[in-house]
């Protein structure tokens, strides 16, 4: 008998795993943020006419042709059309960085271009130009699967983005799996909690009225949980779009997404 | 000046209501917002948007600061004959950027 507590306890645990486990959003279940969104913002959305992000994607177009840098280079020079040469590639992205060895989001691969082929001072993050790029990007492979590629290399990296998911942060000492997991389709305020998916960044927000990226979103959310937010490029951001993007996993891309 | 998106339908019969989507790329600032040592940034707005039907004015809206960035509009005119839609929008500098538009009547 007296073993018994101990048993007990496992038990008790092992059911709590189990419990944590079922919390995850089952695949049939997976809805986009823009489900989230009333009639208008997603007609928004999907009518190009209307979409202020597509003012950006349009700027990140002619950046695309532009020549820049040392190297007196454009993209187009070497990608040539972007509307072959990139599309699929903004759903596949964080990929693996062979020169660092670490994982690289799209514009930090953007960025990484402009250094290397372009001989160019990297864009700022959150800056028009990198927005615009990445929005331009995006689009080319909207209505395509997210597809994170099966890298092993990568495996580490995810692993951690899933902690930092369900790591409690902050002065309210939140997760982002305490809403966006247990609790999406409720109310925050009056504002409906989605599930979080980010398959439509970069996102024109009407509450910023501009474009702004996925990390931009995240160290929203962050400051929202009082917590201190981790600075642009970080590596933890890489490792939560990575955890993200397996989350999100055969999603269509809504780049570039309107969200309210 | 700055990019515009405009959506008019390009074939129409006579007669026809047709919706017109205008959006332009533009910051709208309204001047009562302080940047990070507390100055404000100065206002720049689009003050006035026009729409003419060949030569004939056809619409025409003031804008003030409490309009979002980027601001949208959308009107409706009536399609008599075959011509060209000019768009304007006047900034606070008096600058105007102008687009246009065909629209063909059957």
């Amino acid at each position: 008998m007296k073993s018994a507590a101990p048993v007990g306890a496992l038990a008790l645990i092992a059911a709590l795993g189990a419990f944590a486990a079922l919390a995850q959003i089952a695949e049939a279940d997976r809805k986009s943020g823009s489900a989230f969104m009333s009639a208008e913002t997603q007609q928004m959305q999907r009518d190009d006419g209307t979409n202020p992000g597509m003012l950006s994607a349009l700027d990140g177009e002619s950046l695309w042709k532009t020549k820049t840098g040392g190297a007196a280079k454009s993209c187009a020079d070497c990608h040539g059309e972007a509307q072959t040469s990139m599309k699929g590639v903004a759903a596949r992205y964080p990929a693996f960085n062979e020169a660092s060895q670490t994982p690289i989001d799209l514009q930090g691969r953007i960025n990484q271009c402009r250094q290397d082929q372009q001989k160019d001072t990297p864009l700022a993050p959150e800056s028009r130009d990198l927005l615009a790029l990445s929005a331009f990007i995006g689009l080319q492979s909207r209505g395509m699967p997210t597809a994170p590629p099966d890298d092993q290399r990568l495996t580490p990296f995810r692993e951690r983005g899933r902690a930092l998911w369900s790591q409690r942060m902050g002065q309210l000492n939140f997760s982002c799996a305490q809403c966006h997991e247990d609790n999406w389709g409720k109310h925050l305020g009056s504002a409906p909690i989605p599930q979080a998916h980010a398959n439509a960044y970069p996102i024109y927000r009407l509450e910023w009225q501009g474009m702004g990226s996925l990390q931009r979103r995240l160290r929203n959310c962050m400051s929202g949980m009082r917590a201190l937010a981790f600075p642009y490029g970080a590596q933890e951001f890489i490792e939560l779009e990575l955890y993200l993007a397996q989350r999100a996993r055969g999603m269509p891309v809504e780049t570039p997404g309107v969200r309210p | 000046m700055a990019r515009a998106l405009v959506n008019v339908p390009t074939k129409v019969k006579r007669g026809d209501v047709v919706e017109i989507k205008v959006l332009i790329s533009h910051p709208m600032e309204t001047g009562f917002r302080p940047d990070p040592n507390g100055k404000f940034y100065p206002r720049d707005i689009l003050r006035s948007f026009a729409c003419t039907y060949d030569s004939e004015h056809v619409f025409s809206a003031e804008l003030f600061p409490a309009v979002s960035a980027n601001p949208f509009l959308s009107f409706t005119v009536v399609a008599n004959q075959t011509g060209v839609l000019t768009f304007s929008w006047t900034d606070d500098k008096d600058q105007t950027q102008v687009q246009t538009a065909k629209i063909e009547v059957e």
